[in-house]
């Protein structure tokens, strides 16, 4: 998957499952201070990337996730390790 | 203290109707919220009779995190509640500004339970559950989703007395009030309706099998009455102080006079005589009324053999020599079950602000032991002025309100 694919779906997945407003979608954005992501929202991303991408997030590697650019990285990274 | 319990809302989201109005059409014309649910038969139920209800759609009325915790009888009660308070006048600036409580009678939440296992077996790991389940497949999902959407500060749990439930609700409730230690109160009772919740119920061979006539399936006090019918929704009352009612200007729909309740000791499942009249006789007793001033019996009676008998032999104990009135809503809107307690307390105040009684559908002969009372077949017009709630549960758990036309 390319990562401009990751990202349209990343997108898609944070506006449609966790109900994000589209408007708020931007690298910069900060999960939880600007997209109002919780720790209860995060469990349920876990799910959300696992039924989409086939791959399972480890709590320890998001320490250091902050931005949604962070993240849309995170999800390249697991998806296209080289 | 000895303060007044008045109700100044209710709201109810039944199988007889999704609102107040719709309701108390139904309780006028005596029509049933009863279907046979063929996916039942295919999993192996003995009786595919239920209750029915649409599922409430929440999706762009509450937010995600407000619904991702919620089952279907907590969105039933979400919307009962979203009612009773607009009846009652109360706006979330007021849930803001005092300390308001909930007490919500629930005693399962079967799909939650069932859905986040199955889930752990198919994929061996509890981080693909997600974060939902767990605060709907507590019994306390009610109170708990509520309280939060709701902005709730006063007290907050949920009472499990079986089929009980809702009317234990309200007692507690009322005690609460009349104490002066809550001014207001938020309460009901919700009932799920999925074959998980009612399968091992099925099992004991407590669920009529008419199959072939639905509608006539509950039939309580009825001679050939079979067994129950499963039902489910919610039901909420607003319960305050009459000195906050009076302050805030509030319209009074009834007052709450009396509350009864008592166990039998004996079977977890047989209900017996005893119990109900002594439930009976402390309402009552609460009340300060005698037996005959009460106009209406709304009684438990759930369309199984052994228990209608028990209740009609415990009603004539009381209320013999007045020949007073008694029916059965579970005719109409089968088995509610947690929700009951509340919702047959709404069922009654409707007939008693719209003067009729409403039917007890299906009741075409009596036996012996139904014999005694004076059971009411079609809607009758009547002035109530009190009337008497009845709910019994597994457990052998009883209840029994006593509620009034407000006076000053």
């Amino acid at each position: 998957m390319q990562n401009d694919e990751i990202i349209t779906k990343i997108n898609s997945l944070l506006i449609n499952e966790i109900e994000i407003d589209a408007d708020q979608i931007s690298p910069e954005a900060d999960l939880k201070r600007d997209l109002g992501i919780d720790s209860l929202d995060f469990v349920d991303l876990f799910v959300i990337i696992e039924s989409n991408f086939g791959f399972k997030m480890k709590a320890e590697e998001m320490a250091g996730v902050k931005t949604l650019e962070d993240f849309y990285n995170y999800i390249i990274h697991r998806v296209n390790p080289n | 203290m000895n303060n007044r319990v008045v109700i100044t809302g209710m709201g109810i989201y039944s199988v007889i109707g999704k609102n107040l109005e719709e309701v108390c059409d139904s309780l006028q014309k005596g029509r049933s919220g009863i279907i046979l649910d063929q996916s039942r038969k295919e999993m192996g139920f003995r009786s595919g009779l239920t209750g029915m209800v649409d599922r409430p759609q929440l999706k762009g009325v509450l937010d995600r995190r407000m619904r991702v915790g919620m089952p279907v009888q907590g969105e039933y009660a979400y919307l009962a509640t979203l009612e009773a308070l607009k009846v009652a006048n109360l706006d979330q600036d007021y849930l803001d500004r005092n300390e308001v409580g909930i007490l919500y009678g629930n005693d399962s939440s079967a799909v939650p339970v069932v859905e986040s296992v199955d889930i752990l077996r198919e994929k061996k790991d509890s981080m693909m559950i997600g974060s939902g389940y767990i605060f709907q497949s507590m019994n306390s999902t009610v109170s708990m989703n509520l309280s939060v959407i709701f902005r709730l500060k006063g007290i907050n749990f949920t009472i499990s007395g079986a089929c009980a439930s809702g009317s234990h609700a309200l007692g507690i409730g009322y005690l609460l009030i009349k104490q002066g230690l809550q001014e207001m109160i938020i309460c009901g009772g919700a009932q799920e309706i999925n074959p998980e919740a009612t399968a091992s119920f099925d099992a004991l061979n407590a669920f009529s099998v008419r199959e072939s006539e639905p509608q006539k399936a509950s039939r309580p006090f009825d001679r050939d009455r079979d067994g129950l019918v499963p039902s489910g929704g919610a039901a909420t009352l607003i319960l305050e102080s009459l000195e906050s009612a009076t302050r805030r200007g509030a319209t009074i729909l009834g007052e709450v006079i009396g509350y009864g309740f008592s166990s039998n000791g004996e079977h977890i499942s047989l209900p017996n005589v005893d119990g109900p009249r002594r439930a009976m006789a402390k309402a009552i007793l609460d009340a300060g009324i005698p037996a005959g001033e009460i106009d209406y019996v709304n009684a438990h009676a759930t369309s199984t053999p052994a228990g209608d008998g028990n209740e009609a032999k415990a009603i004539d104990l009381l209320f013999g020599e007045y020949k007073t009135p008694v029916s059965s809503t579970k005719s109409m809107t089968g088995h509610e079950m947690w929700m009951g307690g509340a919702s047959e307390v709404v069922y009654s105040m409707l007939m008693m602000r719209n003067d009729f009684i409403a039917p007890n559908i299906n009741f075409e002969n009596p036996d012996d032991s139904t014999r005694c009372l004076n059971i009411i077949r079609e809607t009758k017009p009547a002035i109530i002025n009190t009337f008497l709630s009845n709910s019994f549960g597994f457990g052998g758990t009883n209840s029994a309100l006593v509620v009034k036309k407000f006076q000053l």
